[in-house]
């Protein structure tokens, strides 16, 4: 299968020395909200590491903690015991060494394409005007926006709202990118496309990156590993290498490895899914090699 | 299973496309297109059927209890009149005198009114505290019908002006403080996020994320404040003042005069369209943003 995404342009861009290098631990970090009473757990003990460079992937059933967990790397929360490492560093809040591309579109809407690309450094005042404005419009060719820059984002499709999103991320030359589920409500035929955009970006240069997703064949395809969590409370529930080849290319999808990755996958995840119906389960008789067969 | 593709490029003759007008061509194309919609007629039939409607009671038929109503034919022969019988129209100064004073007084309490609404409403919208300290005695003294205020506020200002002034800024103040909170409130917390990681401080935040985001709900909340303006002024105007349109439409009542009381009434209708007009322009000028979104809506 071939797709045609757009390549993101060849243009010089400035070393960045920080991206590829940061690595981030999470040890026995958990969170829950609610009165003492009825204190629900949404994050238990969770523990595992991004290595420098790599694409990990968090899948889990939906609703098991995957915000929390992001809202917490991103410093917008914080864990009621245990700690996040960023290169040793114990994060404390939200800072533009972690930046989120999130869910749904958090592009300003009153600031054109380019004013929201530009509003990071502007306000930190890092470097010149010329400077910054420079590599906004460097950033913006190679996400294919090059027309789109006085555009607000109301006039852009879900599509060029992502890689906006990603420029205005990029700029700040994040040691981290945090990426909260950022395909969810694409369609169909644009969602292929931003994931071999992204898997392109991301291979030029390697940001360490956090993935999050519910669609285990977006996370195989784009992951160098896979953490499968549990069901509220979320639990690591295992931690899957991803040893296809870079650059990925859709073909690899077919292969048997992958095949065999997807099965262990939604094992588990099919197991997790069944809990979280709760009394319901019985009425799904569906096992996980259906559920194959269908995914 | 066949696939016949078809070239859809093949019979593309389009011819050069037309420019983008500007100015006073645009103005025109606008106004050309407009024609070409079935608005315009739809709004002259609507109008007409109401007058006719109106005419025909109080001038054609006559009804009871309508024939002391001066009809259409006798308000515009006296308002466009040089002479007018029952003493106002377009040609006497005292019309414009009436206006005057009311429009003055309005843009001082709509001015007024803005200046403490908004900046109050988007602290009590951002910060908890400032909401804590206000929100119960607001909610309170809000709900007061302006016509409450009037004898606190002839007891509390002297002379004409600044009691009328005074209850035409509460009602809208009220309104501008509300709507600009909700305005901060309904902004969605992902742009705060957002502001966060990129590093923004806290009056970056207030300057780049709540004054814009809360921005079409401010100007919501400024069309309704000085609809209600007009609405307490004239009010205010009944009870104390000298001049005004309040004043000309209850004095012409007293005085027996049912003509200027309409000629009044009209004009305030007028007036007031007009000022949420220019509400509505600056408002549509300052967030073309939101002008470009409802658009995408098809609205």
């Amino acid at each position: 299968m071939t797709t045609t995404a757009a390549k993101p342009t060849a243009v010089t861009a400035p070393v960045d020395h920080a991206a590829g290098k940061s690595r981030v631990e999470l040890k026995n970090v958990s969170r829950g909200f609610g009165e003492d009473w009825a204190r629900e757990e949404v994050v238990r003990n969770l523990t595992f590491e991004i290595k420098p460079g790599d694409l990990t992937c968090i899948v889990g059933p939906s609703g098991c903690g995957k915000s929390t967990i992001v809202n917490m790397v991103a410093g917008y929360d914080h864990p009621d015991s245990g700690e996040i490492l960023l290169n040793g560093q114990k994060v404390v809040g939200p800072a533009k060494d972690r930046m989120v591309v999130f869910q749904e579109t958090a592009l300003m809407p009153w600031q054109t394409t380019f004013d929201n690309v530009v509003f990071g450094p502007r306000l930190r005042h890092e470097g010149s005007r010329p400077e910054i404005e420079k590599e906004a419009h460097r950033l913006l060719e190679k996400v294919g926006l090059g027309e789109f820059k006085q555009k607000y984002p109301s006039q852009l499709s879900g599509g060029m709202q992502r890689r906006a999103e990603l420029a205005r991320a990029l700029i700040n030359r994040p040691l981290l990118l945090i990426m909260d589920e950022p395909f969810r409500g694409l369609d169909a035929m644009s969602r292929p496309l931003m994931q071999e955009f992204f898997l392109r970006l991301f291979e030029e240069n390697r940001r360490t990156n956090l993935f999050v997703t519910s669609e285990i064949e977006e996370a195989i395809f784009l992951a160098d590993r896979l953490v499968v969590l549990s069901n509220r409370p979320a639990q690591v529930r295992a931690v899957i290498e991803i040893p296809l080849p870079r650059p990925r290319q859709f073909h690899m999808m077919s292969s048997p490895e992958v095949f065999e990755i997807k099965r262990q996958a939604l094992e588990i995840l099919h197991d997790e899914a069944m809990k979280s119906f709760g009394g319901a389960a019985h009425f799904a008789h569906r096992g996980p090699a259906e559920h194959e067969a269908r995914a | 299973m066949s696939v016949i593709a078809h070239d859809v490029y093949a019979g593309d003759r389009t011819p050069a496309r037309r420019q983008q007008p500007t100015g006073f061509g645009m103005a025109l194309h606008r106004a050309k297109k407009g024609l070409r919609s079935p608005t315009p007629y739809l709004m002259v039939f609507g109008i007409a059927v109401w007058l006719f409607a109106y005419w025909l009671l109080c001038e054609g038929l006559s009804l009871p209890r309508f024939e002391k109503i001066p009809g259409p034919v006798t308000i515009l022969s006296d308002w466009i009149s040089a002479n007018p019988q029952q003493g106002t129209s377009i040609y006497t100064p005292d019309y414009y005198q009436h206006i005057y004073v009311s429009c003055r007084r309005i843009l001082i309490a709509f001015v007024l009114a803005t200046a403490l609404g908004v900046p109050l409403g988007l602290l009590m919208g951002w910060s908890a505290k400032v909401k804590d300290y206000t929100f119960p005695l607001f909610e309170t003294l809000r709900p007061i019908p302006i016509m409450a205020w009037v004898p606190l506020a002839i007891l509390m200002f002297a002379g004409y002006e600044t009691p009328v002034i005074f209850l035409a800024t509460l009602a809208s103040f009220f309104a501008t403080t509300l709507n600009t909170m909700l305005g901060v409130q309904s902004i969605d917390e992902s742009y705060f996020r957002a502001a966060g990681c990129l590093g923004s401080r806290k009056r970056d935040v207030f300057w780049h994320v709540v004054v814009p985001g809360a921005m079409p709900f401010i100007f919501t909340g400024l069309q309704i404040s000085i609809g209600v303006a007009w609405f307490s002024l004239v009010a205010a105007e009944m009870v104390s003042g000298d001049f005004g349109l309040g004043y000309l439409i209850l004095s012409s009542y007293v005085n027996s005069v049912t003509v200027p009381m309409v000629i009044g009434m009209l004009t305030l209708g007028f007036v007031g369209w007009f000022s949420s007009a220019i509400v509505r322009f600056v408002g549509n000028r300052l967030m073309q943003w939101h002008v470009k979104a409802l658009a995408m809506q098809g609205r």
